[in-house]
This record gives C-alpha cells, structure tokens and sequence, in this order.
C-alpha cells in the first residue's frame, strides 16, 4: 500500500537577522498508512519544523510533500486552509482549546466547517466524548478541567472529523506521569482500534516506546530509523 | 444549515463570550462609550440649540439697523420714511437695554418696545386686560412665560434693573405674562416702553435722545422680503446714517455668526471626544487581539480562514460599541432635559434632535469598526507557526 506521508528532498531554513540558518536538509522518508511514529531528537533539531510542514502549518523551501497523495507543497493558503481541516488532527503540548468555550463545544469546533447538521455534528461530539472518557464533563470549560482531561478533550477534537494524520508535538509534555500514561494508552487505542496514522513529537523516551517506529532527528538529518518489534 | 451558516452563529456565540471574558475591561470601556457618546450628543445640542433661535426666527419681519454696526442707533424720524416704502404693513422701534437683574449671572435680554411691536410678533400671546394694564403704565413692563417661571416672576411686581448703557437703577412693574404660541417659541425676554426710555434719556443725555437700535418691519409678502429691503434701504442711501436691512432670521444669524469661533470649538471638541474613545476602544481590542494570539493561531490550523478571524474581532469590537453608545443614547434626552434645568433658561430650546440621536449611533458604530481594523488584520495574518509559538 502506498505509504501515506511521501516526503522527498525537503529542505526549509530559517533566516535570522541576515543569517540564514538551515533546519532541514535533504530529508527524505515515507510514513506508512496506521504507523505510530515517534520524532525525536535534541532541542532544536528540526523536530517541530518538520511536523508543522508536514501538517500543512508551514511551507518548505525545497522538496516534495505527499499526504494522502496530495503534493501539499504547491498548495495556496485558502487550499491547505481547507485541506487541514479535512485531513490533519492537531494535539498541541498546551492542548489549545478554546477557553471560551465547553468541552462540547471545543470538539466540535472542527465540524462547523463540514457542512453537517446540528443533530449529526451532536452526535460525532458525543461518540468522540465516550471515545475519551469525558461524557460527564463536557458542559465543563476548560479551567474547569485538569490538564490530563483538558488533552483528552484536545484529542477528541482531533479526531472528530477523521482526519488522514493526527499531528502530536510533545502531547505529554505538560502532563504528570499518570496523566501522560493515560494519553499515551488514548493515542495507542486511536492507533491500534480506530487505525489511525500519528506522527508525535516527543524528548521522553518513555513516551516514545509507545510508538510503532522512532525516527531521529539530528541537526534536520535521520540519523537513524527504529522499527520496533 | 451550511457551511457559512454555522461558523456564523457559533461565530456569534465566541464573540458575546469572548466580549464577557473581561469583565471590568469591558465594563469600563462600555462606561468610557457611554460617556463619549453622551458627551458628543449634548455638545451637538448645544450647538443645536444655538441655532434654534434663529430658526424660530420669522421670515415675514424684517430688521432694519444701522448699516455700519449694530452697536449705532437710528433716528425715530426714519420710522414714518419706512413706513412709506411699498409693501410695508408696520414699522416697531425696538433698542437693545442691556440692564442687569440682580447680578450678571442672570442675563436676559430686554427691550424697550414701541407700543405696536406685540402686533408684529402674533407668537407672544398675551391676555387682552394684561396688554391694557401694560399700556396704561408708563413704567410697565411685561416678561415672557420662561423668564418669569425661571426667576417666579408674578404679575404687580416690581422688577428693578440694573442700567449699563443707560446708568441708574430702573424699576418697572410687570404689568403682564406672555407665553410662547408654541413649545419651540423663545419667551425669555423682558419688553418695556420705548417712550418711558426715551423721555427719562432725554432729562439726563439728550444727545442720545430720540433714537430707535432697530426698526422691526411688517411686510404683506414674505416672498418680496429682498426687495422691500433694497426700496428700504435705498430711502436712506447716502444719508447720515445709511441702513441695513434684512429678514429677522438673517439678521438672527448674523447675531448667532459672532459667536461662530465658539460653535467652532463645541462641534471640534465633540468629535476629539469621539477620536479618544477610538483610540481607548482600539487600544482595549489590540491587548484583547493580542492575549488571543494562540487562540486565533489555532482556529486557523484548524481550517477556519482569516475571515473568520476577522469576523470575531470586528464583531467583538462593534458588540461593545453598541452596548456602550446605544447606553450613550438612551442616557442622551433625560440628561439634556437635567442639563436644561441647570442652565436656568439659557438655552429655552434644548432639545436632541433625531440627527443628533443618528449621529451618536454613527459615531458608535464607527468607533466599533476603525477600533477593529488593526488588531483584525494583524490577527487574521499572522502566520500559524508563529501565532502558535506566542504561547505564554
Ligand atoms: N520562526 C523561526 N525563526 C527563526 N528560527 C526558527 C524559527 N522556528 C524555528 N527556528 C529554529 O529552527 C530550529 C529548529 O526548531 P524546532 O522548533 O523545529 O526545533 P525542535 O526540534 O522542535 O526543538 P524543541 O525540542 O526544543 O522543541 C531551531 O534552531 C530554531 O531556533
Ligand atoms: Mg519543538
């Protein structure tokens, strides 16, 4: 089957006062269709820049970028406005929810821009609440909820519109153990039950063994690839 | 519902919340518009009611003063002249007095009347035993409905005044009360015998004797007004003391004209109010706009488009707007009518004109959008990489 993130020759850098300083450089690999793949990698090697490009936030200065077959590079604003919400599920460390709004309303959020009906988008919110465990708190606004529930919340508002690929940069980042443990054992059911690819950022190896591959990622170059067993 | 519908309402639904996330920066950012709009809206009436005056004016009448200044007089025999011109039905003496009741503070106008000056101004309403008392008293005087409520004149008393372009205190008695013919009628006036003025002139400064401050001239057709003012003014062309001559209501505004600098500074000073709301207002939604960098960053990856972006903020600020000016503008009337009382009659006609109601909404509304304008655009284009990295 054909791999579903194609990412060829793609090279982005920064330009800082007259600098310019290279992040990416010749990066080339394939992300499978339902992988779990860890990115890691010391602070400032690329880690972010290469999940934001490849989530269709950020634009490469070389190279080519498939997603679902879809060369996302060449792309205008409005396009990969609508691509994104179509096709990528974001888990920010901060979680980066709507603070003005309900559990309910911040899932459902993403479905205001699918044309559904009130009733249909209703009933999305609440099978991806009981996904997540928070049926009976989804009248509570975010204050209203620890960061581990805030992040499962996150999630659901992820996957409500069953995107190709979830995007994670550094999920348990801000969590306790325990609360790290659970979105991880989440991230692992959307994975192995639900079969969804996710491409997750993260500094903690103990994070990183949930996932199926780890890839690191050293000054913008693989150093090398990890299939677990 | 569509696409576009249902970000719109659920658009909605994040503006109202988003306006109620700081209370007390909303609170006192709503006080600050009710406050301008308010402000702005009484100036405007000030102005208004500057000019009601003149409006109330009639165009039927006409003032004939001297053409060089209106602080020279007329001599009486050009009362009989104007009289003669075609199309003149009456011709009232009218000087200026300019007398102190009490103390300066209490300014009203006065003048010293021809007997035949209340047929020329149908609007005074007077009863007719009150008129014969008045012509039967050589010191009598008579005042109008506002100026005797204001000071609780009554009839019988006595109304000393202070002279300062003829000295000495003068004592009339107020012989009768007129009213206005209607609410928009200016009766804050005092009117007395020009004969009595006149004889008590001659005993004491003769040479100032026998002099008339303006002719009010009856004409049969309004519409003839320009030319009867031309054959008048023609009479006395090359005399002593030429004339000028013209309708009640120009000659009004021309009184109103010497204070057109002041006009001038009430309507500027009314719009710096509105432009330092503007300025609060659109300072209030750049630190809202910029605390919401992330939030913005986000909706964005999501797939909501700059549109919508700026669509919450502009809706934000206007929200805020119409609450604060439409506060504004209800609190407008009732606080003209205080303003009213407080200023004891000097403006008789203070009333907010629809207009000015409009402009006040205008202005809120203006104030909502311009507010907007930055904040909306930094926001709806600021890149998500780096609206994501503004993280606290
Ligand atoms: N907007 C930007 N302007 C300039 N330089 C940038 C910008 N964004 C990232 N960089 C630089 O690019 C490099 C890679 O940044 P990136 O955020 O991808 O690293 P990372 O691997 O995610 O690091 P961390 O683990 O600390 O999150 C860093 O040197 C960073 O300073
Ligand atoms: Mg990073």
């Amino acid at each position: 089957m054909r791999p579903v993130v194609e990412i060829r020759n793609l090279t982005k850098s920064y330009r800082r006062g007259g600098e310019i300083v290279p992040v990416l450089q010749d990066l080339t690999f394939d992300i499978a269709d339902g992988d779990f793949v860890a990115l890691m990698g010391p602070s400032g090697s690329g880690k972010s820049t290469l999940l934001n490009l490849i989530a269709g936030i950020d634009k490469p200065d070389g190279g080519t970028l498939l997603v679902g077959g879809i060369d996302i590079t060449v792309l205008s604003e409005a396009e990969l406005a609508d691509w994104r919400a179509r096709n990528v599920g974001f888990i920010f460390q901060f979680y980066n929810l709507m603070p003005v709004l309900t559990a309910f309303e911040n899932i459902e959020l993403p479905l205001l821009l699918t044309g559904l009906s009130g009733s249909e988008r209703k009933e999305h919110v609440e099978a991806a609440l009981a996904m997540v465990g928070l049926t009976d708190r989804m009248e509570h606004y975010p204050s209203q909820l620890s960061g581990g529930q805030q992040q499962r919340v996150a999630i659901a508002r992820a996957i409500i519109t069953d995107p190709t690929i979830l995007v994670a940069d550094e999920p348990t980042g801000d969590l306790d153990r325990a609360s790290a443990e659970d979105i991880l054992a989440l991230m692992d059911r959307l994975n192995t039950e639900l079969e969804k690819t996710i491409i997750m950022v993260t500094h903690d190896p103990y994070a990183a063994r949930r996932a199926r591959a780890i890839r690191h990622l050293e000054k913008g170059v693989l150093t090398r690839g990890q299939e677990k067993t | 519902m569509g696409v576009r519908e249902a970000a719109f309402m659920h658009g909605l639904k994040l503006i109202l919340r988003n306006a109620l996330r700081h209370k007390l920066r909303t609170a006192l950012t709503v006080v600050g518009l009710l406050v301008a709009v308010l402000a702005y809206g009484l100036l405007q009436t000030v102005v208004d009611a500057w000019y009601a005056g003149a409006q109330a004016a009639s165009n039927a009448r006409l003032v004939t003063r001297n053409a060089i200044s209106l602080v020279f007089s007329l001599p009486v025999s050009y009362e009989a002249r104007i009289r003669g011109v075609d199309g003149v039905t009456r011709v009232a003496r009218s000087s200026w007095f300019g007398g102190i009741y009490q103390e300066p503070k209490n300014f009203f106008p006065q003048f010293a009347i021809s007997d035949n000056y209340l047929d020329l101004y149908p609007e005074f309403v007077l009863p007719e035993s009150q008129r014969q008392a008045y012509l039967r008293d050589r010191k009598g005087c008579l005042v109008g409905r506002q100026l005797a409520n204001q000071f609780g004149f009554k009839v019988g008393d006595v109304l000393p005044i202070r002279g300062t372009i003829y000295p000495g205190t003068w004592e009339f008695v107020i012989r009768g009360i007129f009213d206005g013919a209607d609410s928009t009628k200016v009766t804050r006036l005092m009117l007395f015998h020009w004969d009595y003025l006149n004889e008590s002139v001659k005993k004491t400064a003769a040479r100032r004797a026998e002099q008339v401050g303006v002719y009010i001239v009856g004409i049969s057709d309004p519409e003839n007004a320009a030319s009867i003012s031309r054959a008048i003014d023609a009479v006395f062309k090359n005399s002593l003391a030429e004339t000028l001559t013209e309708t009640e209501q120009a000659f009004q505004l021309g009184f109103v004209a010497m204070s057109n600098e002041i006009i001038a500074a009430i309507r500027i000073v009314s719009y710096v109010v509105i432009l330092i709301i503007m300025a609060v207002m659109a300072n209030t939604m750049a630190m809202s706009a910029r605390e919401r960098t992330t939030e913005y960053a986000t909706l964005k990856a999501l797939g909501f488009g700059p549109g919508f972006i700026t669509l919450l903020i502009f809706g934000e600020s206007v929200a805020i707007c119409v609450v604060g000016g439409g506060l504004g503008l209800l609190a407008t009337p009732p606080a003209a009518a205080m303003f009213k009382t407080l200023t004891g009659g000097v403006f008789p006609i203070f009333e907010v004109s629809p207009l000015t109601l409009g402009l006040q909404a205008a202005c809120a509304v203006t104030v909502g959008i311009m507010a907007a304008v930055v904040p909306a655009f930094r926001a709806s284009s600021v890149r998500i990489v780096e609206g994501l990295r503004a993280i606290g």
